[in-house]
């Protein structure tokens, strides 16, 4: 016969998890906000400083990640760097969320043909590879971070509206809705003061995903020369302004600007997913 | 007459449903009244609450009237119809927990209406969301004010629930099934609060209809003052609600009331054969005629039609049943 003490037979690991990845993606992402909000102060150059003596350098204490081929220093410019390479992606989630969440909610709501039509329109914006669309606006309206940032917004809609329009058909059937509807609230009213709402827990959590993907689609912009322009700094651009260098033997100003995409995205997802588990009830 | 329901017919496309929802359905509720409408799941009960308010399955066919005050809730334009919902008439549902936005405070289920249907500034609302609260008997409602649905128990979130349906002074109460969710005992109590309230009303000199919707016959007779009967989209009896329980009509009440069993009773229990008709189901003569110990041949052409009967013969008032056989029914009863 054995003794055994309360609790002894609760597997230790279920209470000592943690979402070890989560809290990493978290705080680098809480780093990379603080570097661009404080990029002044951490840069130890000016981004645009130029220094043709020190072109290309490698690692040394006075550049420490660096310098591209005019001799800027390279962790200078990717602190600048994550001020539009955040800032863009926010913009544009911003209008592909107030769009998408709409059309979705609106397509939910109403049913019928208004469903039918919008979930069509969402359905022919789907069939074009985003990024071609993308070009196909900048090739109208010239190119530029707006032009990108408000064509990726457009682009990205679709996707947002019919996850919302999945969520809210199943938030609408509920009878707290039906609830609300006899007790004579209008249509608009429920959804904008109560489904709505009560889907934002998913919703963030798709949003968030969302933002690492518009981040590296907007480098990817820069990058083939569609986007952020000469003067301004971005992380897509870099790599673009660094790939010749590869040749000459420096790997640091495409890597390093690279990494910073990678590792951000990377983040944003693992934070993203974590966020729709925990906010959506695991959908 | 606060409510008036006159013929009200509700068909679905063909591909839908093969018999009609809704089959003349005639009822009425009186200002200061308790009315009961008993039938099994898919008689039609809950169609014709949500036809009181206008909210009617999608792509139906209507025919009749549903009167509220004499207006036509089925000609009501969208506008009118939510000032109609959110005033005249209210509903207390089944389940309240699912009734209720589990986001929100209790408070705001209750300021809501009364800042939106009755225009009163937030504070006041609230102070009047205080007020409804303790009248419903939930103790301490300040605090409950705060709390949100998942911390009270079923029988509370009920009172609240009767509390906002309350809250915008509707003349007509629909209650769905409203205590079939609770305990016996907080059933109890919930009938009795809706009795209260009932009276008081009528004190007031306002009277509070009621159309109280169940799948219990015996609470339903025991509750109401007249009790319906509907059977597959159609209302098969008609009587006060002693004369009921005393005398049923139609053999199907008097199946229902066959199988619900009562202490010290001696009888057996005799459960109705077959099963409730879906909506698949057509009929071409009387609906109830394959499940019904009366009927003969002539039953199953016999389309059914509203016979009414006189209050000689045990019943207070009298009634009506759709029964062709229903002399023999009464002769055989007395």
């Amino acid at each position: 016969m054995t003794t055994l003490t309360a609790g002894a037979l609760l597997p230790v690991k279920v209470r000592a998890r943690r979402p070890v990845p989560v809290m990493v993606a978290g705080g680098f992402l809480a780093l990379v906000v603080v570097a661009a909000v404080f990029a002044p102060l951490l840069a130890p150059y000016a981004p645009d400083a130029v220094d043709l003596s020190a072109s290309l350098a490698g690692t040394s204490p006075e550049h420490l990640l660096g310098t591209d081929a005019s001799g800027q220093d390279l962790l200078s410019r990717v602190l600048y760097g994550a001020r539009s390479s955040l800032l863009a992606p926010l913009a544009l989630l911003a209008l592909a969320a107030l769009l998408g969440i709409t059309m979705g909610t609106v397509a939910a709501w109403y049913g019928g043909w208004v469903d039918t039509l919008l979930s069509r329109v969402t359905d022919v914006m789907y069939a074009f590879p985003g990024l071609l669309f993308v070009v196909l606006v900048i090739a109208v309206f010239g190119d530029g971070l707006t032009t990108s940032v408000v064509a990726m917004g457009l682009a990205y809609a679709p996707t947002i509206a019919r996850y919302t329009r999945s969520l809210a058909l199943s938030e609408r059937s509920k009878p707290y809705i039906d609830a609300y509807r006899v007790q004579g609230m209008g249509g608009a009213r429920i959804c904008v003061r109560h489904l709505v709402p009560n889907l934002s827990g998913a919703l963030v959590g798709y949003l968030v995903v969302l933002f690492g993907e518009g981040l590296m689609s907007l480098a990817t912009l820069s990058y083939l020369g569609f986007g952020a322009g000469s003067p301004s700094i971005d992380w897509g651009l870099m790599v673009q302004e660094g790939q010749d260098a590869v040749v000459q033997g420096a790997l640091l100003p495409a890597l390093v600007p690279g990494t910073a995409i990678a590792a951000v995205v990377v983040a944003f997802n693992i934070v993203g997913v974590w966020v729709s588990d925990r906010l959506g009830q695991g959908r | 007459m606060l409510l008036d329901i006159e013929n009200l017919t509700l068909r679905l496309p063909s591909g839908a449903a093969a018999r009609p929802l809704l089959a003349e359905v005639s009822l009425t509720v009186g200002r200061g009244e308790v009315v009961g409408l008993v039938g099994e799941s898919g008689s039609g009960k809950s169609t014709t609450a949500r036809a009181v308010l206008g909210m009617l399955p999608e792509g139906a066919s209507v025919s009749g009237a549903v009167r509220v005050d004499g207006e036509d809730v089925l000609a009501m334009e969208p506008g009118r119809l939510r000032a109609h919902r959110s005033r005249t008439v209210s509903m207390v549902f089944q389940d309240p927990r699912s009734a209720m936005n589990p986001v929100r405070r209790i408070g705001d289920f209750l300021t809501e209406p009364l800042v939106r249907v009755r225009g009163l500034p937030k504070r006041a609302a609230a102070a009047k969301a205080v007020e409804l609260l303790a009248a419903v008997g939930l103790p301490d409602p300040e605090r409950r004010m705060r709390q949100r649905p998942h911390e009270l128990s079923g029988g509370m979130l009920q009172r609240v629930v009767i509390a906002a349906a309350l809250a915008t002074d509707p003349g007509l109460l629909l209650a769905d099934e409203a205590t079939s969710a609770l305990d016996a005992t907080t059933q109890a109590e919930v009938l009795a609060l809706l009795r209260g309230i009932q009276e008081e009303r009528r004190q007031a000199g306002s009277g509070l209809g009621t159309l109280f919707i169940t799948h219990d016959l015996p609470l339903a007779a025991a509750y109401c003052d007249r009790v319906y009967v509907m059977y597959a989209g159609r209302v098969v009896e008609h009587q006060p609600a002693r004369g009921l329980f005393a005398d049923p009509r139609h053999p199907y009440t008097r199946g229902l009331l066959d199988c619900s069993p009562a202490l010290g009773d001696e009888r057996e229990l005799r459960p109705i054969p077959g099963r409730p008709p879906s909506l698949s189901d057509t009929f071409t003569g009387c609906p109830f005629a394959p499940r019904c110990p009366r009927a003969e041949a002539e039953c199953e052409s016999w389309t059914p039609v509203t016979v009414p009967f006189g209050g000689d013969s045990g019943s207070a008032d009298g009634g009506s049943a759709a029964c062709r056989r229903l002399e023999l029914v009464a002769r055989s009863s007395s």
